[in-house]
């Protein structure tokens, strides 16, 4: 019955649709908020560099902030203490969160594992000004037996040289306090990725005979690694940026050292920018942001490396 | 048929279900035991000494993971035991972590609810040296600068959110969603400075003003509304639109009437949380926004005290009476503890009560 389309009839030829106002109108506002987004990190990374390069290039001697010092002088120790807190509390941060991930997704009752994850939320909500007051107050004197213990039993690794300070806000505390931020975010990725493993690899494991251990081992890690990655590189851009808990709990002198307990310790970019913008004037504002710039710059490197990393396991990983 | 068949073979070689918690509660009383004992040791020697209880249940959980592996070695083999570790470290791991939220939650609320009182919520600091006072003008700020921000962040981040889902191709949405991703990793205080000399460059160098803040929380705040929409925009069935079109539904419209309904619990829930995790801020604010002692209505003009900035400024700039001071930061905190818990229980019921009924 049916023929095949003869020369006789015309290929089929879109239909014009009618552009209606509203259409245009609408489909028009969303492409401005999209592009606006693009426009406004431009701009973040453009008023930065406008009102950082007067402090680069700032003179030593007539900036007081500097204390004749040059621009990369100053910034160095800085770089250092961000880069060392956050190692830090990624050090801490990451094992426990795998751990945690995996008593949620694989270890609890199903019924408990929802109220867990619920409760692992919330220390993700606690702002950071709390965290801080908390450090500050509670773990800071709470941990001073703990290093004069470190450095009279472990004095001789470098880490616990001491001398152990008096007041207990060594940077170590504050690679506590930020391990304990980073920690829900870090959790958050990694149970996600956990709980998308195939059960179907998960059984056949089971199936063979392997204990639970083994299973996670052989099917679930392997499965989640890119995911456990991106979740620490995501912690690390936080933990790099993290401000005010840092400024709060560390009492800082500036000095480049790996010594993790003593009063003498690196100050962060972010706590260096809140403790010192308040009270800055004239070029010192500059050189402050400028620092900021640098800060943006690391955590820029950080974040797109993240994100590479996932997206060139994305096929098989599911962490997106 | 012999004696020996007595035995089960299916629970032969391993340890019965209770051994692990005998082993533990072992393991806690001997430790307790010990430090009991070395604290009298120390005691004679002088002035008495206190009981180690930290220690005391570090080491019983330590004696508990040694001699559980050990056990389980000897009667179940290498493989089990190895298990059995795993287990206790992963619910160690899930202890230790709940430690320091136990903790703070319970120091901010002793030590907060001193100050937590009706003059906090009414009074402001102007003219108060010492006792007395509040965070009315904080708790001002605070409400002024997130209404702000949540009035310029939620229309951009859906718009944007309808953008990539509904119309984006190709290019120009594939740098947008990198770089949403990319703002998402701003940090705070570098959305700050950027506010700080936005502001600096069009109305004179330190100009700090509540608006200012509203612009820096915008940034942060911006990213997380498109992820949260977006993601709910693309739950959406595609039949849904499909069967819009096919009535003859203008595009816009289908938008309007049909994807934005179906989806809205979930943008909602994502907006309010995306209001709970800027609320708590400091450092933006602290450097855009300023810090004052004043009741400030206005967010286009001079400084505007917000929470957060209360909780840290009463923290470092201790005046004459420090215990008021910190009672007041304390109680500070609280109240935004207080503030994003009832946040994340709202979110959590506007998902509850208006997600679509046949949805998800």
């Amino acid at each position: 019955m049916t023929t095949t389309a003869g020369p006789a009839v015309k290929a089929p030829t879109k239909p014009i649709s009618k552009q209606r106002v509203g259409d245009r109108v609408f489909s028009g506002s969303t492409l401005a908020a999209g592009s606006l987004i693009l426009a406004v990190l431009a701009a973040v990374a453009a008023f930065l560099l406008i009102q950082g390069m007067p402090g680069i290039v700032a003179d030593p001697e007539t900036t007081s902030i500097l204390r004749g010092q040059s621009f990369w002088e100053y910034v160095w120790p800085l770089v250092f203490g961000t880069l060392w807190a956050a190692t830090i509390a990624l050090v801490m941060a990451i094992p426990l969160a795998i751990g945690i991930a995996l008593f949620i997704s694989h270890y609890a009752p199903r019924a408990l594992a929802t109220v867990l994850g619920y409760i692992i939320d919330l220390l993700a909500a606690v702002p950071s000004v709390v965290f801080g007051l908390w450090g500050a107050n509670v773990l800071a004197p709470a941990s001073r037996t703990a290093y004069a213990w470190l450095e009279q039993h472990l004095g001789w690794i470098p880490l616990f040289a001491g001398p152990a300070s008096g007041t207990g806000r060594s940077i170590l505390t504050a690679g506590i306090v930020l391990a304990v931020m980073v920690l829900p975010i870090i959790t958050a990725i990694c149970r996600e990725v956990f709980l998308q493993t195939p059960v179907l690899h998960e059984e056949a494991a089971l199936a063979l005979g392997a204990t639970r251990w083994e299973m996670i081992r052989m099917s679930v890690l392997p499965f989640a690694r890119a995911g456990i990655v991106s979740g620490a590189m995501l912690g690390l851009g936080r933990a790099l940026g993290e401000t005010m808990a840092v400024a709060m709990v560390l009492s800082a002198s500036g000095v480049v050292t790996f010594n993790l307990i003593s009063s003498n310790n690196p100050s962060t970019i972010a706590a260096n920018i809140a403790l010192s913008f308040p009270e800055a004037y004239g070029i010192n504002v500059n050189v402050l942001i400028a620092t900021g710039l640098i800060l943006f710059a690391i955590t820029l490197v950080v974040n797109s490396l993240a994100r590479y990393i996932v997206n060139r396991r994305k096929e098989f990983s599911g962490a997106n | 048929m012999t004696a020996v068949a007595e035995v089960n073979v299916y629970s032969a070689g391993q340890l019965s279900r209770r051994s692990s918690w005998f082993i533990l509660l072992g393991g806690l009383v001997v430790s307790f035991v010990a430090f009991l004992l070395l604290m009298l040791a120390e005691s004679t020697s002088g002035e008495p000494a206190e009981f180690n209880i930290v220690g005391a249940v570090l080491v019983g959980v330590l004696l508990y993971g040694v001699v559980l592996y050990v056990t389980s070695r000897l009667v179940e083999g290498r493989r089990p035991a190895m298990n059995r570790l795993v287990t206790t470290l992963v619910t160690l791991a899930f202890v230790i972590a709940l430690l320091p939220l136990i903790s703070l939650v319970f120091t901010v609320v002793v030590n907060g609810s001193a100050r937590f009182d009706w003059a906090f919520l009414t009074e402001t600091m102007r003219n108060v040296l010492g006792q007395g006072g509040g965070a009315a003008h904080a708790l001002v700020g605070t409400l002024i600068v997130t209404l702000a921000a949540t009035l310029i962040s939620v229309p951009i981040g859906l718009l944007t959110s309808i953008y990539l889902v509904e119309y984006g191709r190709g290019r120009l949405a594939q740098a947008i969603t990198f770089f949403v991703d990319v703002m998402t990793g701003i940090p705070s205080i570098v959305a700050g400075l950027f506010a700080f000399s936005l502001f600096a460059m069009l109305f004179g160098p330190g100009t700090r003003m509540g608006f200012a803040g509203a612009i820096a929380l915008s940034v942060l705040m911006i990213p997380v509304v498109v992820r949260s929409s977006e993601e709910m925009l693309r739950l959406v069935p595609n039949e849904l639109r499909e069967a819009a079109y096919a009535l003859g539904v203008p595009k816009w419209l289908a938008i309007l009437k049909v994807v934005l309904p179906t989806s809205i619990a979930g943008i909602m829930t994502g907006i309010t949380l995306a209001i709970a995790r800027v609320i708590g801020e400091t450092a933006p604010l602290l450097v855009a926004a300023g810090f004052t002692h004043n009741m400030n209505w206005n967010a286009f003009s001079d400084f505007m005290q917000t929470l957060p900035v209360f909780v840290y400024n009463s923290y470092v700039a201790q005046g004459t009476d420090a215990q008021a001071y910190l009672d007041r930061a304390w109680a500070g905190a609280l109240t935004l503890i207080l503030i994003v818990m009832l946040l994340n229980v709202i979110a959590r019921l506007i998902a509850r009560y208006f997600a679509p009924k046949n949805g998800r």
